[in-house]
């Protein structure tokens, strides 16, 4: 295996790590609340903007953004499902549907009218250093938003391991008769795994902003982006989302190295096409 | 203690309840008995608040409590133990046990009651670690009365505990209900074992088709021929 290659799979390996965290964001909404976000890659793409803006305007590095943006997204998501989707939980899937994919359209225009159609990303200071290990070159940002990604979801799933209100989410998803048998405030739950949702989004969005560019279509291919990964990782598993991530992390890298950038897509509808005849459930998926 | 006027409740267009009344007296033991979809579960879930009644008054020492959302109704005091034992499977013993006492009621004394459960469940202190779901049709209730223990209720709503026990384990769970009910608890009793439950009630009445058919004493509706003939087949 030549070191240029290898190299290319570490990078791919990085990037995943930040996609696994987006994805992770669409797993834990859709494992608890049962809604498919459909705007999770706009919701993605608006945290971009608000990196770059915060980078541009303030002067901020988006590693000390990405709380911020991470905290203003949770908020976002807790008043969302609180105030609009809630009231659509009991309502027929495609009414569900057709709620998230208004609001990602929204969220497509809105941005195309508040940046226009250009792409924005942020350069940091550090932006070109790389690091030494043997024999590998390892871009610093890469490593930095891979680190702080990985370190976003394991917090987040001690969170759901030891908390309480890690333990009460996880009942809802486990047994939802059961939750509000024994009291648990199962709107205020969903509202809070919403936010929890989005605020994945929101620090994997600041976090991308330094990787990728950012202009109005990104939110859908994001979107596209998340949900192969959460059905190649299976449904509804953290760890499923991990590893899905990193694989189609390392695909992109894959195609652009053996065939050329633009097939990168390709490869990884062909892992999803596999993982569906394969294991319908998704490499990690539970037994439901 | 508890007190129901006139409930009516509705699925869509089928009438599950209609203008049910019932007086569950404090610290006595109450039965509900009737045939299967004769309205007995939707009765627990409309109290319960986890279905929205119609028409009628729900009132839970001194308070209409009719609309309200379930948690707010468990946090004053009226626990369930629901049909189907409804524990979270994938989760521990110990975590359904601490999930019980999420509710403000529960939290300031759960070290004490969680003692206490496992005084009265050894079997789930043994199991403690275990995946809720692993365990025994029996332990599974026992940990599902447990787990309602958790969150300091006044009175206990108990639907169908003996469904799919073996007939000891059923005789160990009544022997619980009765020894909680010793304890000052009030008990409302939803049961398919009809003779078990009307000898045990202060209190009971029959439920037919959403409407309450009968009421009376335990005793009084155990020596009724049309309950004899209707749910004991003597």
């Amino acid at each position: 295996m030549s070191i240029d290659l290898a190299n290319q799979i570490v990078t791919g390996i990085l990037t995943g790590l930040v996609y696994s965290l987006m994805a992770l964001g669409l797993s834990v909404i859709f494992g608890v609340v049962r809604v498919v976000n459909f705007a999770h890659g706009e919701m993605t793409a608006l945290a971009m903007y608000a990196a770059w803006a915060l980078a541009t305007w303030l002067d901020l590095d988006p590693l000390l953004g990405m709380p911020l943006i991470a905290l203003v997204m949770f908020g976002c998501g807790y008043l969302l499902q609180r105030g609009l989707i809630d009231s659509f939980i009991a309502k027929p899937e495609h009414m569900q549907f057709i709620l998230l994919v208004s609001l990602a359209i929204i969220m497509v225009n809105g941005s195309l009218l508040a940046f226009g159609p250009d792409a924005h990303g942020v350069q940091v200071s550090y932006g070109f250093d790389t690091y030494e290990m043997g024999p590998l070159l390892v871009d610093k940002v890469r490593l930095l938003a891979a680190a702080a990604s990985l370190a976003f979801s394991l917090a987040l799933m001690v969170f759901f391991r030891r908390s309480k209100t890690g333990k009460a989410i996880r009942a809802c998803a486990d047994n939802l008769v059961g939750a509000r048998v024994i009291g648990l405030d199962v709107r205020r739950l969903y509202a809070v795994t919403f936010g929890i949702g989005t605020a994945c989004v929101g620090a994997a969005g600041a976090l991308l902003s330094m990787l990728i560019d950012v202009m109005p279509p990104t939110g859908p291919e994001l979107t596209l982006l998340a949900f192969i990964i959460v059905i190649v990782g299976g449904l509804g598993s953290m760890t499923g989302a991990l590893l899905g991530g990193v694989l189609i992390g390392v695909s992109e890298v894959l195609a652009g190295y053996f065939l050329m950038p633009s097939m990168k897509s390709m490869f990884s509808f062909a892992i999803l096409i596999v993982v569906l005849v394969a294991r319908p459930q998704g490499l990690l998926g539970g037994r439901k | 203690m508890l007190r129901i006027e006139g409930l009516d409740l509705f699925y869509g267009d089928a009438q599950a309840l209609s203008g049910v009344s019932l007086t569950v007296p404090q610290g006595g033991i109450t039965a509900i008995i009737g045939a299967n979809g004769a309205g007995k579960t939707s009765l627990i879930r409309a109290i319960a608040g986890m279905e929205r009644p119609r028409r009628g008054t729900i009132v839970f020492d001194g308070r209409d409590i009719t609309g309200w959302d379930s948690h707010r109704i468990c946090d004053l005091g009226l626990g369930q133990v629901a049909e189907g034992r409804q524990i979270f499977p994938s989760m521990t013993v110990a975590d359904n046990l601490e999930l019980g006492a999420m509710i403000p009621r529960g939290r300031a004394a759960a070290a004490a009651t969680l003692n206490r459960v496992w005084e009265i469940f050894p079997r789930l202190l043994e199991r403690r670690g275990q995946t809720a779901g692993t365990l025994s049709g029996g332990e599974q209730q026992m940990l599902a009365i447990g787990r309602c223990l958790m969150g300091q209720p006044r009175l206990i709503m108990f639907d169908e505990p003996s469904l799919g026990l073996s007939p000891a384990m059923v005789q160990e769970v009544f022997a619980v209900i009765r020894r909680l009910h010793d304890e000052g608890l009030t008990i409302v009793l939803v049961e398919q074992n009809v003779a078990l439950s009307l000898g045990m009630a202060d209190h009971a009445c029959v439920l037919e088709n959403g409407r309450v058919a009968m009421e009376g004493g335990g005793g009084e509706l155990l020596g009724d021929d049309r309950v004899r003939e209707a749910y004991l087949g003597l």
